[in-house]
């Protein structure tokens, strides 16, 4: 598997193919198995994440602390905002939707990681259904985001007791904004600087889970790096060229990730989870928790 | 090397890829080490681990994995009632395995009894459901579950390494990797084969039946 952007998108351009293909080709060879195994497995995946979207949006889920729940619906049949009936707002709610599934000890698909779970199938399923995309697309992008997120994992961090929440929904954002920008048609430099884009604004993302539950902010978290994936994938389709290459934002968030403080690392020691409403929610509800 | 069936997924019961799927994983691996459900077992967790893992579900699910539950098996909501009928003892302890930055934040000492058989793994959680067992019984070990794992040890024994090698190639298994360790010179030999398919009960059986190999078991891939 590759351990940078840059040489995973050298090899796409020099086969004149898309970084789905270079990503499959890679686990195949890797892996022992073949491509069409690994789109199964892939495939299987998707069908999950569906099914956590469709679960999260029915509305009735909460999680055992009670903290969070019912949002997802709550967005998507809102009628106020300036997004309502776009693709922008009904990916808010789809990565909503997967979260709450999380929270509520469903299943889920961690990509990459059950804590950023709602991004990545928000991005896709929702620009997948705004453009009638088959699901082999959505498949293929899977691909290309697992080989964004295997880059993080050897050059950075996947785990937000190392690096924060960067590591968790940061590195799903990335996964989206390449993935989500291939799958539109980008081309493979596209993917990089989608993934740039989106890598730089969850720089110094922190992990403050409130008393260490996967619930707030995580869940609100989610929406907002689905956002900043959009976001990404619309200047990158523009042709918009991030400066600093995708890899080097990628180790930058590694470093950034080792030098934060522990009380912001998945401790609840820090963040929200030390502020006087932070305290009080987690102190009542970890006791709910241990009744229940 | 990382495959993009460990970054899309797993398929796991939530809360955390780390703190739920992850210690399962390391449960399942523990579980291993004696060949089956234990009768006792103590955990020990540390950094992150402890002080986050009671909202994630860490004792719940390192419970489920030592029952033989997998990240996406549904019952490990109630893994603690099930260890309870199941006859299974539990304890949880909070500890400090090392130094903050030697030792991973999400890491754990499991110690595991069954029969005659006790084990004790030290092992972490290191982010997207990805493990690593780092300690097998006081030898250091990079276990991380991603292959079916032959684990033993054996008196050392000159021309042991090559029986063994040849006992799992005449059964056509693939080994892609091989990792000995001593304590000390003359002292047990502590064997950790990484294989490309499982080895069968058959081949296990043969391995055991040598007469200088102590103990052996089967890890079973934990991973997509």
């Amino acid at each position: 598997m590759y351990r940078s952007l840059a040489s995973a998108i050298a090899a796409a351009k020099a086969a004149n193919t898309t970084l789905a293909q270079v990503a499959l080709t890679a686990e195949s060879e890797d892996s022992g198995r073949s491509i069409d195994d690994i789109r199964g497995a892939l495939a299987r995946a998707l069908g999950i994440m569906r099914g956590a979207i469709e679960r999260g949006l029915a509305g009735d889920l909460r999680s055992a602390s009670g903290l969070v729940g019912g949002d997802a619906a709550k967005l998507a049949a809102s009628t106020n905002g300036p997004l309502v009936g776009t693709v922008f707002g009904d990916v808010l709610a789809r990565a909503l939707a997967v979260q709450e599934v999380n929270a509520a000890m469903g299943v889920i698909v961690a990509a990459p990681t059950a804590g950023g779970a709602g991004v990545l199938p928000a991005v896709l399923t929702g620009l997948a259904a705004s453009r009638h995309l088959a699901d082999d697309a959505v498949i293929d992008a899977l691909a290309t985001a697992g080989l964004i997120g295997a880059v993080v994992a050897e050059r950075a961090s996947l785990s937000g007791a190392e690096g924060g929440c960067q590591a968790e929904t940061g590195a799903a954002a990335g996964m989206a904004a390449g993935a989500g920008t291939e799958m539109l048609g980008g081309t493979p430099d596209q993917v990089g600087h989608a993934v740039a884009l989106a890598q730089q604004g969850t720089l110094g993302l922190v992990c403050d889970p409130l008393g260490g539950l996967v619930e707030l902010p995580c869940v609100f978290r989610n929406a907002t790096g689905a956002a900043i994936a959009l976001a990404a994938i619309e200047m990158a389709l523009a042709g918009i060229a991030f400066a600093i290459p995708a890899d080097e934002v990628i180790d930058t968030m590694g470093e950034i990730g080792q030098e934060m403080d522990v009380r912001y690392r998945e401790t609840a020691g820090g963040g929200l989870a030390a502020t006087p409403t932070g305290r009080r929610l987690a102190r009542e509800r970890l006791v709910q928790i241990k009744r229940s | 090397m990382v495959s993009l069936l460990d970054i899309i997924g797993p398929v796991m019961v939530g809360p955390s890829s780390s703190h739920t799927a992850g210690a399962c994983r390391l449960g399942l691996l523990a579980r291993g080490l004696v060949g089956g459900t234990p009768e006792r077992a103590h955990v020990e967790l540390h950094g992150s681990f402890a002080r986050t893992g009671e909202g994630h579900g860490t004792d719940k699910a390192i419970a489920g994995g030592l029952m033989g539950f997998r990240p996406d098996d549904e019952r490990l909501r109630s893994a603690l009632e099930i260890a309870e009928r199941e006859g299974l003892a539990y304890t949880f302890a909070k500890t400090t395995l090392g130094e903050e930055g030697l030792v991973h934040p999400n890491s754990v000492r499991i110690t595991v009894d069954r029969g005659d058989r006790e084990a004790v793994m030290t092992g972490s959680s290191l982010g997207a459901g990805r493990v690593m067992v780092t300690e097998i019984d006081g030898y250091p070990v990079e276990v991380s579950g991603g292959y079916d794992t032959l684990v033993l040890v054996a008196e050392d024994v000159r021309g042991s390494v090559a029986r063994i090698a040849n006992i799992l190639s005449d059964d056509g298994l693939n080994i892609a990797t091989l990792r000995l360790t001593r304590k000390q010179r003359g002292g047990d030999a502590f064997m950790v084969i990484e294989l490309d398919h499982a080895p069968s009960e058959a081949v296990r059986d043969e391995i055991r039946a040598l007469e200088w190999v102590r103990w052996a078991f089967r890890l079973d891939k934990v991973s997509a």
